[in-house]
């Protein structure tokens, strides 16, 4: 990553304060503009001249996208409300436990404070080859610097890929898939609803973005459904270091059970591939058996089937089988 | 962008002094005019609602700021190259190393990963704003570093100083490992974490007596 200590290039900077006035400044700019949400991830772009937008869009004066509110089964949470604020609300630390357990293992508290839901779980993937302006297959180009014969690719992904082995950095979005949460989308003529497991796509889908957002498109709010509120819920981020470090395997689970018995769960996993993994097979096995050592690891096993280590991450393959492990057995 | 790039030269040909004082001086003349090529506000009526005006007040330490500010300017190169509030420092200028941590409204924030324009309206606390402005009596954070002689380069110690107020603020309270967990966004390269996190009691123990 190159170390440039000096401004960041020129834009033009617009600070909407209607979720209205922000389509129509995204339609004028089309290609050219970029959506600022805490900026976390955008400021890298800008710094190392990789992504050079005409026009930003600071989401930041908008006041209907923050906030946490009480929606009558579930709660309705604005695009850009901090982590901090996730982290300390009171029902999502009551009911919703796992959201708040993510959003506390995000980077550190300054990030917190200032990184948002939505663009935690929209930001653009770590993998160095492509941050540092690499033309791989992600940028437009014709070819994957990370999956080559002597390529760096210990963090990379081993399921899910297309040409791209790059992973979701998100430690929100697996949580979110787990507790099936709803994300409104809304363009310039029309809002749609996406389930969170389909908001994440892969490579095979469009190998330019990690979402359904497209040009002109904004991520305003997600609903968290009243379903899995108060569910058994397990989570677990692997990293090298204990603060700021993305994750190299995590896992969120939320289990309805009843004793140790498991009537309904979902299960997800993420930093395995370019979007947060749910794990239907290991789901079947789970739901409706009574947990213990022998159904524990054979959930661990059924995970990573049809996984596929490139040269420096098969550690990767054992960590997510042992997580997923750990996740079943915190029920009984 | 011309003048983005005037800092790096201006800093390489005159002493740091000289060089604040001439972006004072001229700044407002000289980037004006860099900007007024791509089209801008301060030409007459806003030409896009939403576009930010370039001339703005910041509210800094107590203090209303005059101060002309580049849409792309990020608040730790406000604070240090416009206001000449040096005690903020630049690191990694990543948000990684937390030596640009400033209080916005009392939360602890990354300098070097906010625009500046986007806290017009808030209040910037900075190392230089945490003594009493009128007896110059230190906070109980720098008394408590004082106390525990914390740092050894010190060059990580404004934004950690400014980290452990947020957390004294919010939590007067913690064990240890909460206050290492408050303070896990702020580096500290010669290791001396041991000490900082003594301050980082100490300061709260100040904290509780009052």
């Amino acid at each position: 990553m190159a170390i440039i200590r000096d401004m960041i290039p020129a834009f033009e900077l617009f600070q909407p304060t209607t979720v209205e006035d922000a389509l129509v400044l995204l339609a004028e700019h089309g290609q050219g503009a970029w959506v600022l949400a805490g900026g976390l991830d955008s400021y890298d772009w800008f710094k190392d001249r990789i992504k050079r937008p005409e026009a930003v869009i600071d989401l930041g004066g908008i006041d209907e996208l923050t906030g946490i509110s009480d929606a009558q089964d579930g709660l309705e949470i604005g695009a850009m409300t901090t982590l901090t604020e996730i982290v300390r609300h009171e029902r999502v630390r009551s009911e919703y436990t796992l959201l708040a357990d993510a959003a506390e293992h995000v980077a550190t508290p300054q990030i917190r404070n200032q990184g948002t839901l939505g663009g935690n779980i929209s930001q653009d993937t770590r993998c160095w080859y492509y941050r540092s302006g690499w033309p791989c297959y992600r940028a437009g180009g014709n070819t994957c610097y990370a999956a080559a014969p002597q390529a760096m690719n210990r963090e990379h992904a081993i399921m899910g890929t297309s040409r791209c082995v790059a992973v979701s950095p998100s430690d929100t979005a697996h949580a979110l898939v787990a507790l099936d949460a709803k994300m409104i989308v809304r363009g310039r003529r029309s809002s749609n609803v996406y389930d969170a497991e389909d908001f994440f796509i892969g490579p095979a889908t469009d190998i330019t973005r990690m979402t359904v957002l497209e040009s002109g498109d904004l991520l305003t709010q997600i609903n968290i459904p009243g379903e899995w509120a108060n569910a058994h819920f397990y989570y677990e981020k692997v990293r090298d270091r204990g603060s700021w470090d993305f994750q190299l395997v995590s896992v969120a689970a939320a289990f309805k059970t009843s004793g140790n018995t498991i009537d309904d769960a979902r299960i997800v996993v993420n930093g395995v591939a370019p979007f947060p993994v749910r794990l239907d097979a290991v789901e079947r096995l789970v739901r409706g058996t009574s947990v213990d050592e022998a159904v524990a690891i054979e959930a661990g096993e059924i995970a990573i089937q049809g996984s596929h280590a490139l040269k420096y991450n098969e550690y990767k393959q054992p960590m997510m089988s042992n997580l997923v492990r750990r996740a079943v057995r915190s029920v009984a | 962008m011309g003048e983005a790039e005037s800092i790096g030269l201006l800093e390489t040909k005159y002493s740091r002094r000289n060089f604040i004082k001439g972006v004072i001086a001229v700044g407002a003349t000289a980037s004006s005019a860099g900007y007024f090529i791509g089209g801008s506000g301060l030409l007459g009526a806003q030409s896009v609602p939403g576009a930010a005006e370039r001339l703005i007040t910041l509210n800094v330490n107590g203090q209303q700021r005059r101060v002309d500010v580049l849409p792309n300017e990020t608040l730790a190169m406000t604070l240090r190259y416009r206001l000449n509030l040096t005690g903020t420092k630049l690191g990694c200028d990543r948000a990684e190393c937390g030596a640009c941590t400033v209080l916005i409204d009392g939360v602890n924030r990354y300098g070097c990963s906010t625009l500046t324009h986007q806290v017009r309206g808030s209040s910037v606390t900075t190392i230089e704003g945490l003594e009493n402005p009128d007896t110059g009596e230190l906070s109980l954070v720098q008394q408590a570093v004082i106390d525990e002689g914390g740092f050894q380069c010190a060059f990580c110690a404004p934004g950690f100083i400014m980290s452990m107020t947020a957390m004294v603020n919010e939590n007067p309270n913690p064990t240890r490992a909460e206050a290492a967990h408050a303070l896990s966004g702020n580096l500290c390269r010669c290791g001396d974490y041991h000490k900082i996190l003594n301050c980082a009691m100490r300061a709260a123990e100040l904290a509780r007596s009052v």
